[in-house]
């Protein structure tokens, strides 16, 4: 038998700690936007979350001064950001990087549930079905992000990719080089 | 011959990773209660199994559909249609364990190639040859509790491929007539196909200690720090009188990668990764390590030494019964 554990880095102090003081609404307008022309560009996510396409998710950055409220909306999603206690019908807890890391499929969601850098509370149905439709959707956020940038798409690559480097944080997507 | 690797897949999306990442052959299920990975979110519908199979053969990989639960009384049409499905979808073989839908296979079906899945827990080589001879099985997916001289022994009195695990969860008792999961839920991996189904899970985190439970049953107990396993009760953790540990088995992966040249030798076909549960990034990485083995070992270059311990359960990984080290 033979053990060793993951790695999964913590969000720098200089990205988290302004987010104390950062106003939420804005900000969780610009993310509920966001959040909405990824859904309407990946159908087969929602059909995926099937039952719990309608679920509210509490997704928790335990390195960040804040929590994340996602409402799926059955393909209509909102994201509300608030530094106070929420209730939903599940919680997925884990450090940014983590939570980055299942999105872009860089990290696997059961190692980070052994290594216990990420916790799931509530409806543990809903949370699966969560990770497995994300995981199926195959997003890469900065591309996301650079469809909506027009001219500047190429220095906020760079940026994302110099961010990416420096943090630890999968920004992106991760190559898959066939065999 | 390079020893075949046969790779999970849960969604689309982890198929096409599993085939980049270089697997010979990838199986998956439809999205019901016909497979043995019935889990929220997974397996696939007809129409992205027929686009994942054409995917598949695109790049000279194959695909195996599992239609490896017991069939329902009454309700056998289900499996039937996935079975024919199964087949107009191009697939490469079906992973059966149910005698009677072997029969259903072999007579309306002739020529999809059958496999026998783990779940009907072929053990000795007569009931190999019985599968071999009644329905005419080509591949037989042998059970986790057999040794290497055990397995060489089968392959010895037969003429049917033998596929076995190499990676992944390990499951521990005769598979297809384990009922641990269906008393505490009612639900079962062979009937449901779903061994301690998610709506029957809860985790409580109180400080950093962490509670598993299932149907209500705490069943695990993970101090501050300590890796946490899936909740099965196989793998639990419970106290009687004075003593508290695993009752069954410890929570552990399977890792059989340095014992490939022994199973090699022992005439097994096609090595097996567990995992249809598990992402593009475990698939990925999985195959990548188990491809090179296999690539290593028919060039005669050493084997490579894996890193794969931090994706297995508990992070602790066994050789299993294979060396027959457990208590």
């Amino acid at each position: 038998m033979s053990q060793t554990s993951v790695s999964v880095p913590r969000c720098p102090p200089l990205l988290a700690v302004p987010l104390r003081a950062v106003p939420l609404a804005p900000l969780s307008a610009s993310l509920t936007a966001f959040s909405r022309r990824i859904a309407t560009s990946h159908p087969g996510l929602y059909r995926r979350l099937g039952d719990y396409a309608n679920t509210p998710f509490v997704i928790d950055p335990t390195d960040l001064p804040l929590v994340i409220l996602l409402h799926p909306g059955n393909g209509k999603p909102t994201i509300t950001l608030t530094r106070r206690p929420v209730e939903g019908a599940a919680r997925i807890a884990g450090p940014l990087a983590a939570l980055l890391g299942l999105v872009h499929g860089g990290f696997d969601g059961d190692a980070l549930f052994f290594s216990r850098d990420l916790v799931i509370e509530g409806d543990t149905s809903a949370s699966l079905a969560l990770r497995n439709a994300i995981d199926d959707a195959e997003l890469d956020l900065s591309e996301e992000l650079l469809n909506l940038t027009g001219p500047l798409a190429a220095p906020v690559h760079r940026a994302l990719l110099l961010l990416e480097r420096r943090t630890g944080l999968y920004l992106t997507r991760p190559e898959e080089a066939a065999w | 011959m390079v020893m075949e690797i046969v790779c999970p897949a849960g969604t689309p999306a982890a198929l096409r990773a599993a085939v980049k990442a270089g697997a010979h052959t990838i199986y998956c299920g439809f999205a019901d209660e016909t497979n043995a990975r019935n889990f929220p979110g997974l397996n696939f519908d007809r129409v992205e199994m027929r686009d994942s199979v054409a995917f598949a053969h695109q790049h000279g990989s194959k695909v195996l559909v599992a239609i490896n639960t017991f069939p329902r009384a009454g309700d056998e049409a289900i499996w039937h249609r996935a079975v024919a499905d199964a087949e107009s979808c191009g697939a490469d073989a079906v992973i059966l364990a149910d005698a009677g839908l072997l029969d259903y296979a072999a007579r309306h079906h002739p020529n999809l190639r059958r496999h026998l899945s783990v779940q009907a827990a072929a053990a000795n080589a007569d009931m190999v040859n019985f599968y071999a001879e009644t329905f005419g099985v080509k591949r037989v997916v042998l059970p986790r509790v057999l040794s290497v001289p055990e397995i060489a022994a089968i392959n010895a009195e037969t003429e049917v491929e033998t596929e076995v695990f190499v990676f992944g969860g390990l499951c521990v008792m005769a598979e297809g007539r384990c009922s641990l999961s269906s008393y505490a839920t009612g639900r079962s991996p062979n009937m449901n196909g779903v061994c301690s189904p998610a709506s029957h899970v809860e985790y409580h985190d109180h400080n950093g200690v962490l509670d598993a439970q299932l149907g209500g049953y705490t069943i695990h107990r993970a101090q501050k720090g300590d890796a946490a396993p899936y909740p099965t009760l196989c793998k639990g953790c419970f106290s009687a009188g004075e003593k508290t540990d695993h009752l069954f088995e410890d929570p552990v992966s399977l890792n059989a990668e340095q014992l490939i040249p022994q199973l090699q030798k022992a005439g097994v076909t096609a090595l097996k990764i567990e995992g249809r549960q598990r992402s593009r990034s475990y698939v990925t990485q999985v195959v990548r390590n188990f491809r090179e083995a296999v690539d290593a070992l028919e060039d005669g270059r050493p084997m490579p030494q894996g890193m794969l311990a931090r994706l297995s359960e508990g992070q602790a990984m066994t050789t299993g019964a294979y060396k027959k080290t457990w208590r």
